[in-house]
């Protein structure tokens, strides 16, 4: 396994109290694999990247528990010059916002070229042809002549691109990509995530997709993990989950999707609101959202259900997850 | 070098999760077919202005050469920087504009009013005032010069380690500049520097950086702490970016402007400094010849011969006023929101 995060724990220290965004997060990926996290927002998807990547933000937050196992070796036993050096060359991060998460006083050869510089110990002049060359690899038109631009110069798709060039530099065998398509529109989400699975396959590269956008998912991810309230409710491959999915929350993510033949009908939204994660319901987090909640759901913690164990495991966190999987068959 | 085409969107058989076989159930999200026209077109649209040699967009436009462009079209600025130009050249060379001695002095004149070569006539030791008020320029400028270059470096250097680490060392030096802003600065002027016996300028200028760095610190502190947050840090780490290369490169560029401009602004203010702890007899000293000085000898006599007063009094307003200009002139143009 490329990287496997087992029962990872992350806290929060906020004025009021103790946020938990992360609770016992479990999933792998492989090489050539694409793993979708969805979730809504402060379901702890993208603290879990973070977590991943070490760049969380200590403190406030604090890793309380769990491993992460990259190739083998746990990244949370590792002294941080070690960790800085597995950035960038053994796992990169593409960020949502390319106009923000590039620096808007040098130009984008400059900010490639420095992937080179820094790890590779190269010189500018070299850093430099090997940033047109990144250029050219996601193909921004006239690379040789923009290599000297400033980010802003760029429009948005051209910028993501110039993100995950960055990202791509030093061929690194995992790459988090933290909603890359979400701050563009639709003509050119669909082109950078093309580019991105595209590239991925050529560099046979992990790739662990966080998103909120069923449409991205479908095409492109091999598994899905759907998360809420910092757990994984339900984990499988991708076109399971489509078929039947074997949580409610997943299903009513699923009934959430626009879709064309019920044009004027009033659209399906879970109801109720995410819950605080300083005070996460007790029991099945979802309970106070779920059409399917008995009393056992406020009780006890469901645990991970294996939904089914081959080919691949499939996993749910329902104590009805059958009769989820059967209602919606 | 064969320009590189964007590729057709190749367009993966599309499966639909829901339904199988029934074509339209999800609406498209970006990956629908009727696409392609816009995307082609966008694709077209970013490639019909070729960034060429002649283009001026080509021309790199950062944060400093947009301020640079602005700042040379603003009257303020430009007027204000002619006159430190003149200043500061008077104050390296001041026999350029006046040829007399400053410390030589005929008492049979004190007081006197203008005479030919002597446009601003005598002060009370009977020395041309006229020739004090061009050499005073140096003391000034000496002062504001050092001591802004001083606090600003000492309060950029501290704030902006305050503000990139956090933690205990930030909340120790913030209490630390808290206890210097508390200082007022004319009652430990008189303090400090009524126990210092140098003659020279250094003692003035030491007090005045003591003095000035929270200010440039706090500043500073806050911009970086602004900066850091800011995804492109984040993403320089997330790229394996250490530490000092984090601050310097990605930090340090983006949280220097405001320093800049209250540093400029600063300069002025110290020369004003200068000039009230030298008034007040703790701050330069004669031989050395100051507007403070000269101001505070002329105070007593000022109706008898207010030309004494007057002409140091302008020049000190004068530099006072074309620095906190340039400041202003500086912190519009390094402020896009002012724009």
């Amino acid at each position: 396994m490329l990287l496997e995060v087992r029962d990872l724990h992350v806290e929060f220290t906020t004025r009021d109290g103790v946020a938990k965004a992360v609770n016992g997060v479990t999933y792998a990926v492989d090489e050539g694999q694409t793993l979708a996290v969805l979730g809504e927002s402060g379901s702890g998807k993208s603290v879990t990247a973070q977590a991943v990547m070490g760049i969380l933000d200590v403190p406030p937050g604090r890793i309380t528990g769990g491993e992460i196992l990259f190739q083998g070796k746990d990244l949370l036993r590792m002294k941080e010059e070690e960790r800085r050096r597995i950035r960038g060359a053994g796992m990169a991060m593409i960020f949502q916002d390319a106009l923000s998460a590039l620096n808007p006083v040098l130009t984008v050869g400059a900010q490639l070229g420095e992937m080179f510089t820094v790890h590779r110990g190269m010189s500018r002049k070299d850093a430099r042809a090997k940033a047109v060359e990144l250029m050219d690899r996601v193909k921004i038109p006239a690379a040789r002549q923009r290599v000297g631009d400033y980010p802003h110069q760029f429009s948005g798709g051209m910028r993501q691109r110039i993100m995950i060039a960055m990202a791509l530099a030093l061929e690194p065998s995992l790459i988090i990509a933290d909603e890359p398509t979400t701050a563009l529109d639709v003509t050119v989400q669909a082109q950078v995530m093309d580019l991105l699975a595209e590239l991925q396959r050529e560099l046979n590269m992990g790739l662990i997709l966080i998103t909120h956008d069923l449409g991205v998912v479908a095409d492109v991810a091999d598994k899905i993990a759907v998360m809420y309230a910092g757990r994984i409710v339900e984990a499988a491959p991708v076109h399971e989950i489509y078929k039947a999915p074997a949580h409610p929350y997943t299903r009513g993510l699923l009934d959430s999707i626009p879709r064309l033949d019920q044009k004027g009908q009033e659209l399906y939204a879970i109801k109720g609101l995410p819950p605080s994660l300083l005070a996460i319901p007790s029991g099945c987090a979802f309970n106070p959202r779920c059409p399917m909640a008995q009393p056992v759901c406020r009780g006890t913690v469901p645990p991970l259900y294996q939904v089914t164990e081959s080919p691949v495991p499939r996993t749910s966190a329902c104590h009805f997850w059958k009769e989820c999987l059967h209602a919606h068959a | 070098m064969p320009e590189p085409e964007p590729q057709p969107h190749p367009q993966p058989p599309r499966y639909d999760p829901l339904e199988p076989g029934d074509g339209e159930a999800i609406a498209p999200t970006g990956q629908g077919g009727q696409m392609d026209l816009a995307l082609d077109e966008a694709e077209s649209l970013e490639r019909v202005i070729p960034p060429g040699p002649g283009n001026p967009r080509e021309k790199a436009r950062s944060l400093w050469s947009d301020a640079w462009h602005q700042l040379r079209r603003n009257p303020v600025f430009v007027l204000s920087s002619l006159l430190i130009v003149f200043l500061v050249l008077i104050a390296i060379w001041p026999s350029l504009i006046a040829s007399g001695d400053p410390l030589q002095c005929d008492l049979a004149h004190s007081q006197e009013g203008s005479a030919p070569g002597h446009p601003f006539g005598y002060d009370t030791q009977g020395c041309d005032v006229y020739t004090r008020t061009v050499y005073g320029a140096r003391a000034s400028i000496t002062v504001g010069v050092c001591a802004t270059l001083g606090a600003a470096l000492l309060g950029a250097f501290l704030g902006g380690l305050a503000g990139f680490f956090g933690s205990w060392g930030d909340a120790l030096l913030s209490r630390v500049a808290d206890i210097f802003f508390g200082i007022p600065v004319v009652l430990g002027g008189l303090v400090f520097l009524s126990v210092v016996t140098s003659d020279t300028v250094w003692p003035v200028v030491g007090f005045i950086v003591l003095l000035g760095w929270p200010q440039i610190a706090r500043i500073g502190r806050g911009s970086v702490i602004t900066a850091k947050q800011n995804d492109y840090v984040q993403a320089a780490r997330a790229l394996g970016a250490s530490n000092a290369r984090m601050l310097l490169r990605h930090v340090a560029p983006n949280a220097v402007a405001p320093v800049i401009v209250v540093a400029t602004i600063a300069l002025g203010t110290y020369i004003a400094l200068e000039a009230t702890l030298s008034f007040l007899g703790v701050g330069l000293r004669p031989p050395t010849v100051s507007w403070g000085i000269d101001i505070s000898n002329a105070a007593p006599q000022i109706r008898n011969a207010p030309h004494m007063l007057l002409w140091p009094a302008g020049a000190l307003s004068l530099t006072v006023l074309a620095f906190i200009m340039l400041g202003d002139a500086v912190r519009d143009a390094l402020d896009p929101k002012l724009r």
